[in-house]
């Protein structure tokens, strides 16, 4: 059988062809362009025409972009190492990047704020990436809120100490009454005596143990100097911080079954959601200014912080409600199969979930707030944007615009940017389906 | 009725605020601060240098108040505001002076509850034009495009002016003087109305100033001037003398640099005397010093240098003094006498 064609066939090849490399005109970056691109005549013109815009906005743009201006001292100087040729003028960025960055806080503090932002870094870690982090490092991020405010504002370290002991009051309390009355009645008696503390009694003690044991004092920076992006970065974060947990609070009250809970929850998203940002930020500047009691020294950026917050909370309350109405009732009813409690089918079954699903819509609210805290420029607070206006009215910058804005969205981008990929790595992270 | 609601709103606070902060001399000796309301940012008025150190016009009024009181021209707390929220934080006792470049006016002071000391600038609203539209005059504008700030009273000025004069205008409506310059530079409007201070200021931030003209006519009547809360005259008197005297100091030749020599031993001149504290006993009359003008005037020096340093011709802004000389040169700046 074999010799069948041994007289018929001239040649037998008796090994395989080396595989070739494909044509360069089918891999590489001239494959991909040729697929992509040049794919016919509509596709090759479209590209063409494409590329002569954006190298004609290049052209534009790039020598503005670099221009040779970055040690001018005034709009003037820069026009003149200009000579008549359009430029930008980044001698306004030079001379004005730390005050855009730190407002009008004391220079020689400046290590505070920068020490906050690597702290909240660190107490940030363990609660976004779980994996890279120790869990014991759980107990500074939660000494964080305490020791922000005490790094940024100054004063005694009691009064960081004094404001948590609140919430070991209520906690105490609520364990105390727990064994007395249910759930509902103690955890009110808990908030009314740790609002009780805070109010009335915490400056007194601080006082009275700072005179004896003065521990660390920092120099106090009043919030009047607050400004730039500390000012957008410390509003933003508050808000952000604390609008997740109200938001969920509010979310499940939102669906709970007692009615004046759920009627306390509508009525306050509702109303806070038909209101605009600015009209808060006016109530808090003007409108309490005219009904607290005169001579009452309310901070302004706290009064601030407080409306955002509550703006935020109203819309996260209700992204996650989105979440809840997406969760499949059998999630719900195979909680109560399990013979689990409210709290513990929430806290182990729906919650996880429910966020889960809700991470994306969460992440554009947090965004927007942070984006949102630029209005505050409106009620007089000196934001980033504030800023700008501040530095054009120096005479030497004035007319300096899209330096300013520019180098404020990069540093808006950066923020906002790599909160959008966060959450696309936590979406990945947390992905469980099997599609 | 919004409006009326908020001046409403606002009439409550002036009334609540007055009854509480009636002793406001007090509460800024006590605090050791002075709280004084500026803008967010003016060109030549008030604005944070590179160090967050405030400069201008009206931080001048500013610094010579707080020396007058607490001999310390850097006793002051400058609280920037907007033009909407300003009012209210005088009224609610958040600032104890606002020299914010607000121009007085009947309701301002009456119905609102203010009291203004003053005029520290005699603003007026005028026309910036390119020079090759050829205009020598506000009434050869007829049918131009006007780039006119909404929500203002220059945008009503300047309907009044054109239907007096019987001609036509298109407005193009901008937010901000920002946009106002961009607009105006991209020829979206032949004109741009503002005060003629602001038009000045926004002159000078052209590449080629020369390009353009600001025509002579002034449509409107904006005195400026520091205010304080109705119904604490004591304090209002404090302040009102204080710019008197820096006026006066001008009208007698007293600046920041001979103050201290023409303080030093009584001079020939009796109201030199009187102002300087080495005549007489005005001071303690209102509860301060007798060196009180010589602390304000040597805060930021008399009212022609507060002038020249800040807003004059040798700035960039470059306003010539017009209604803001002193009388004897023709203007209208006329303190009463200091007996």
């Amino acid at each position: 059988m074999s010799d069948t064609h041994a007289e018929t066939v001239l040649f037998v090849r008796e090994t395989m062809l080396e595989q070739q490399e494909p044509p360069s005109s089918i891999v590489g970056p001239v494959g991909w362009a040729r697929s992509n691109l040049f794919n016919g005549w509509k596709n090759s013109l479209l590209t063409g025409l494409s590329l002569a815009f954006v190298l004609f906005l290049l052209s534009g743009l790039l020598p503005w972009f670099f221009s040779p201006t970055w040690n001018a001292t005034s709009l003037t100087e820069c026009r003149e190492i200009l000579a008549g040729h359009e430029g930008a003028c980044w001698g306004v960025i030079r001379e004005r990047w730390l005050q855009l960055l730190f407002g009008f806080y004391p220079s020689e503090l400046y290590w505070r704020p920068i020490l906050t932002l690597i702290l909240l870094l660190v107490a940030l870690g363990p609660v976004l990436y779980t994996d890279y982090f120790p869990p014991k490092l759980l107990y500074f991020s939660a000494a964080f809120p305490f020791l922000m405010p005490w790094l940024l504002w100054g004063g005694s370290i009691w009064m960081p100490i004094m404001v948590a002991a609140g919430f070991a009051i209520g906690y105490f309390v609520f364990v105390a009454l727990m064994k007395v009355v249910n759930a509902g009645i103690s955890l009110f008696v808990a908030a009314v005596a740790a609002i009780v503390w805070w109010i009335f009694l915490a400056a007194l003690v601080t006082n009275g143990i700072a005179s004896v044991v003065p521990l660390v004092t920092l120099e106090p920076v009043p919030s009047r100097n607050f400004g730039g992006f500390m000012l957008s970065v410390t509003i933003g974060v508050t808000a952000i911080g604390c609008s997740l947990p109200i938001g969920i609070v509010l979310a499940l009250g939102r669906r709970s079954d007692l009615p004046l809970v759920k009627l306390l929850c509508v009525c306050f998203i509702e109303f806070i959601r038909g209101v605009p940002l600015i009209t808060l930020l006016f109530v808090a500047s003007v409108l309490l200014n005219i009904f607290l009691p005169p001579g009452t020294n309310f901070d302004i950026i706290l009064r601030v912080m407080i409306m955002v917050t509550l703006f935020a909370s109203a819309y996260m309350a209700e992204v996650i409600r989105g979440g809840l109405a997406a969760l499949p009732n059998g999630q719900y009813e195979a909680a109560d199969a399990l013979g689990l409690d409210y709290w513990k089918a929430q806290r182990l079954i729906i919650m996880p979930q429910a966020l889960k699903i809700s991470i994306p819509g969460i992440v554009s609210t947090f965004i927007g707030v942070f984006k949102d805290t630029t209005l505050v420029s409106i009620i007089g607070l000196i934001d980033p944007l504030g800023l700008a206006n501040a530095i054009r009215a120096d005479t030497a910058w004035n007319g300096v615009y899209w330096e300013l804005f520019i180098f404020i969205g990069a540093v808006f981008f950066i923020f906002c940017f790599s909160m959008s990929r966060y959450s696309m790595y936590l979406e990945r992270k947390l992905q469980t389906g099997h599609h | 009725m919004k409006k009326s609601v908020f001046l409403g709103a606002l009439t409550v606070a002036g009334l609540a605020a007055g009854v509480a902060g009636a002793a406001t001399l007090d509460d800024v000796k006590a605090r050791g601060k002075l709280n004084c309301g500026v803008t967010t940012g003016l060109v030549g008025f008030a604005a944070p240098d590179a160090n967050g150190e405030w400069e201008g016009f009206d931080v001048g009024v500013c610094r010579a108040v707080a020396a007058a009181v607490l001999g310390d021209p850097t006793a002051v707390e400058f609280v920037p505001t907007t033009g909407k929220t300003r009012f209210t934080a005088l009224a609610s006792g958040e600032i104890d002076i606002l020299p914010r470049n607000t121009t007085w006016t009947f309701s301002r002071d009456v119905d609102l509850k203010f009291t203004f000391i003053g005029v520290n600038y005699y603003d007026g609203q005028g026309f910036m034009v390119p020079k090759e539209l050829g205009v020598s005059s506000a009434k050869e504008l007829d049918g131009a495009t006007v780039c006119i700030q909404t929500g203002t009273t220059t945008e009503l000025n300047l309907a009044d002016f054109f239907r007096v004069n019987n001609i036509t205008y298109e407005p193009v409506p901008i937010e901000t003087n920002a946009e106002a310059q961009q607009q105006f530079l991209a020829g979206a409007c032949d004109v741009y109305t503002t005060d003629a201070s602001g038009l000045a200021a926004t002159r000078a931030t052209f590449e080629n100033p020369g390009d353009y003209a600001v025509l002579p006519e002034i449509i409107s009547k904006e005195p400026l001037g520091p205010l304080v809360r109705h119904g604490d005259d004591e304090w209002a008197d404090i302040a009102r003398w204080t710019l008197n005297a820096l006026i006066a100091a001008e009208e007698y030749g007293v600046t920041s640099a001979n103050v201290d020599e023409l303080a030093s031993a009584p001079t020939d001149n009796p109201e030199i005397n009187r102002l300087l504290g080495t005549e007489g006993e005005l001071g303690a009359m209102f509860g301060l010093e007798p060196t009180w003008a010589v602390a304000a005037i040597k805060a930021g020096g008399n009212y022609g240098e507060l002038f020249e340093k800040n807003i004059g011709e040798n700035t960039p802004i470059g306003l010539a003094r017009g209604l803001n000389a002193q009388y004897t040169d023709g203007g209208l700046l006329y303190t009463p006498p200091f007996r």
